[in-house]
């Protein structure tokens, strides 16, 4: 029983890893950026919350209405302004450019919102709980977060293969020469697709600012699992993104029931034996 | 072009001569700039060296250190006077980063370039000790506080007989903090089974050794403590350790855990129906802000107490009492004080104090031979170098036991002392009471 419920809170903690990692998927899926600052564009969005729930006095869940349009400006205005100036041939420029993002902001954050530890705090169902079969209890947040993963992960399936921006966003990843050809407006797609990426940052930074503290600095402790379940996933791919989440988060809780210490490697372990047996990941998207 | 000339004109120098004879030059011009205006002005000068982490994860430490160094500026803006003399103060505070090899970096610089004669820092073993290292290294004295005396001592290779030259300390230590957490469990009533959270880093490889660490020692007063090993920081999963602890049936938590991590592990204990009857955890709880990140749920969570503004001392600089100088720290900063407040403003008031009974301030040795001497009352309780401490180098500061008492007032939690067996002078301000 003890075994179930370690699989069962690992699955959990799989949602938050998926969470964390789907946007980082959908736009290297789309424009083959590898994106350094992912991780403290969580905390952006998770101070974001903190400041617009403490201003309204709102309660952080409510504070997506806000926080979440407002990454999406951002990721525009992002993509748009800096980073399509850094898309080519090469892939090294993009990735500096957004190393350096990344200390920006955590030097941004350190000077507004100091380095006082934060948490939203969501009242009740912190700590709430369902009592699931033979006495296993699961926390409502952390089921919230996992549907939540599911939800955004069907909706961008949605998104992807049903509506005209999914077909641009897949014509410009597939061919972006011949895209343009065909009359999409390759900056533009580029820009809607991290806007679309910082959304569900803005969604994975309140869960974690609600799980959990933040200050500035915790960011790029967060790049790594996502990079990993992105990887184990097969790169491109959503649901790979979410199974890649799952694998992680199970092998860490079953490394953790071994011995805590195993927790950690036993993720890296996994990751290691999916990219020996499998080198392209679980669901590779066609042929890159 | 000098450069070329040298090296055409003389094929007998070597490259590095010809480097040397470069970095002498430049540093010249640069001494001389410095120096100029220390020439023209009337009175002498005493500089200050100060390491502080102010950016990085250390980065809460260091409130209380410009709130510290604002007092002192304020206090000397006039100059200090020994003897006969009166010198201008200037104290130079550089940013470590949370990280220490900058530290080292940072101290290197303040010894070498700004030329300071006495040395100053806190905050943490990754600040006190790169410190530490360069001061002694080139001769300079140093004072520091902030962390635990084992990690200072023996981390940079202390050897008990002989101790250091140059550095001196103080602060509590780790025998200090087993005592508190033993005296506040002893006063429940419990199963003295303890669930122990120990990272692996260096304060949790530390508490949690199986010789040295908190298990021997809870052993001998009748404690059982389960460890499930050591975990990596940052952790977003505790399951494990609470269905480990679950069923050993702890009734009692300790460990030194950063505080997300405790966020994480408090929040997913209640979800998964592990209720201890008292929480004990250095590191995590220090900051108000920590405790008010965990809502209603940081009620009566129990830590050691270095300083509060209820402790009965006096700062020898300002006169301010320990209530004050918190008043004074919440007004100018209008943060809730935290227990850090204390020892930055105790640092400056030993430099200042040793300074005042220097010889000859121009001499190193000279503010050494006052360093030895110390023996004064700060507001964190007496700092006496003559004795020899546990340790030469080393003073010890009172440690109590508290616990965070929501009270949802001006403060949204307040740290109330409920164990003073260690140190009786130091007043108690209710009794421990179990978590809800």
């Amino acid at each position: 029983m003890q075994w179930v419920d370690t699989v069962i809170q690992g699955v959990l903690l799989g949602g938050l890893y998926a969470l964390f990692a789907t946007g980082l998927s959908l736009i290297f899926g789309v424009m083959r950026l590898v994106n350094i600052a992912h991780g403290d564009l969580i905390v952006v969005a998770s101070f974001a919350a903190l400041a617009v729930a403490e201003g309204f006095g709102m309660h952080p869940l409510i504070t997506l209405l806000a926080v979440v349009p407002l990454m999406f400006g951002l990721g525009y205005v992002l993509q748009r302004g800096i980073l399509n100036l850094t898309l080519g041939k090469d892939i090294l420029p993009p990735l500096l450019v957004t190393f350096g993002l990344s200390i920006i902001i955590q030097n941004g954050l350190l000077e507004v919102f100091t380095a006082d530890s934060q948490k939203l705090k969501a009242g009740a169902i912190e700590t709430m709980s369902l009592q699931i079969f033979g006495g296993i209890s699961v926390g409502v947040l952390p089921v919230i977060t996992f549907v939540a993963a599911v939800l955004v992960i069907a909706g961008l399936q949605l998104l992807f293969f049903r509506t005209m921006l999914g077909s641009a966003f897949r014509a410009t990843s597939d061919d972006p020469d011949t895209a343009r050809l065909m009359g999409i407006d390759n900056r533009h797609v580029f820009a809607l697709a991290m806007a679309v990426s910082l959304a569900v940052v803005a969604l994975a930074g309140v869960l974690l600012g609600v799980r959990t503290n933040f200050d500035p600095s915790i960011g790029p402790g967060r790049l790594l699992y996502a990079f990993e379940a992105v990887i184990i996933g097969g790169l491109g791919s959503l649901w790979g993104t979410l199974a890649g989440g799952v694998i992680l988060g199970v092998a860490q809780s079953i490394g953790a029931r071994i011995d805590p210490g195993l927790q950690i490697l036993a993720g890296h372990i996994a990751f290691l034996i999916i990219l020996i047996v499998r080198p392209r990941g679980l669901f590779p998207r066609a042929v890159d | 072009m000098t450069d070329r000339k040298t090296k055409s004109g003389a094929p007998t120098i070597s490259r590095r001569r010809a480097l040397q004879v470069g970095a002498g030059v430049v540093g010249a011009a640069a001494a001389s700039t410095v120096s100029a205006p220390a020439v023209l002005a009337a009175t002498k000068k005493i500089r200050i060296g100060h390491v502080s982490p102010r950016t990085g994860p250390l980065a809460p430490f260091a409130v209380a250190d410009t709130f510290a160094i604002g007092q002192v500026r304020e206090k000397y803006k006039n100059g200090l006077k020994i003897g006969n003399e009166t010198y201008e103060v200037e104290i130079i505070s550089k940013d470590s980063q949370s990280n220490p090899n900058r530290a080292a970096e940072v101290a290197a610089d303040l010894i070498l370039k700004d030329k300071v004669n006495i040395m100053c820092v806190g905050n943490t073993p990754e600040t006190t000790n790169p410190v530490g290292d360069q001061c002694e290294a080139n001769d300079v004295p140093c004072v520091s506080s902030l962390a635990p005396w084992q990690p200072w001592f023996f981390t940079r290779g202390g050897k008990p007989g002989q101790g250091f030259k140059w550095t001196y300390h103080f602060f509590w230590g780790l025998e200090d903090i087993i005592g508190v957490f033993l005296n506040m469990w002893d006063s429940l009533d419990t199963n003295k089974q303890v669930a122990g959270l120990f990272p692996n880093d260096g304060d949790g490889n530390a508490w949690g050794d199986k010789k040295l660490g908190l298990p021997p020692a809870l052993a001998k007063r009748g404690y059982t403590v389960t460890d499930p090993g050591r975990y990596q920081n940052l952790s977003d999963d505790f399951s494990a350790q609470i269905a480990a602890f679950k069923k050993a049936n702890c009734e009692i938590v300790t460990g030194v855990v950063i505080p997300p991590d405790f966020t994480t592990f408090w929040k997913q204990a209640r979800q998964q129906g592990f209720r201890p009857k008292a929480a004990s955890v250095g590191k995590a709880i220090l900051f108000p802000t920590s405790v008010e990140a965990l809502g209603k749920d940081g009620h009566n969570l129990s830590s050691e107490v270095w300083w509060t503004p209820s402790h009965p001392f006096k700062s020898s600089m300002t006169g301010q009492s320990c209530a004050e100088l918190a008043a004074a720290f919440e007004a100018s900063t209008k943060r809730q004080w935290s227990q850090p407040v204390g020892f930055a403003h105790a640092l400056f008031e030993v430099v200042f104090d040793v300074l005042g009974r220097t010889k000859d301030v121009g001499s190193n040795e000279s503010i050494l031979e006052a360093i030895v001497k110390t023996k004064m009352d700060t507001i964190v309780g007496p700092v006496d170098w003559t004795k020899g401490g546990p340790f030469k180098n080393v003073s010890k500061t009172p440690l109590v036991g508290g616990q965070w008492r929501f009270v949802d007032k001006k403060h949204k939690y307040d740290l109330v002392i409920v164990n003073n067996k260690t140190a009786p002078n130091i007043p108690v301000g209710g009794k421990m009471e179990p978590l809800g």
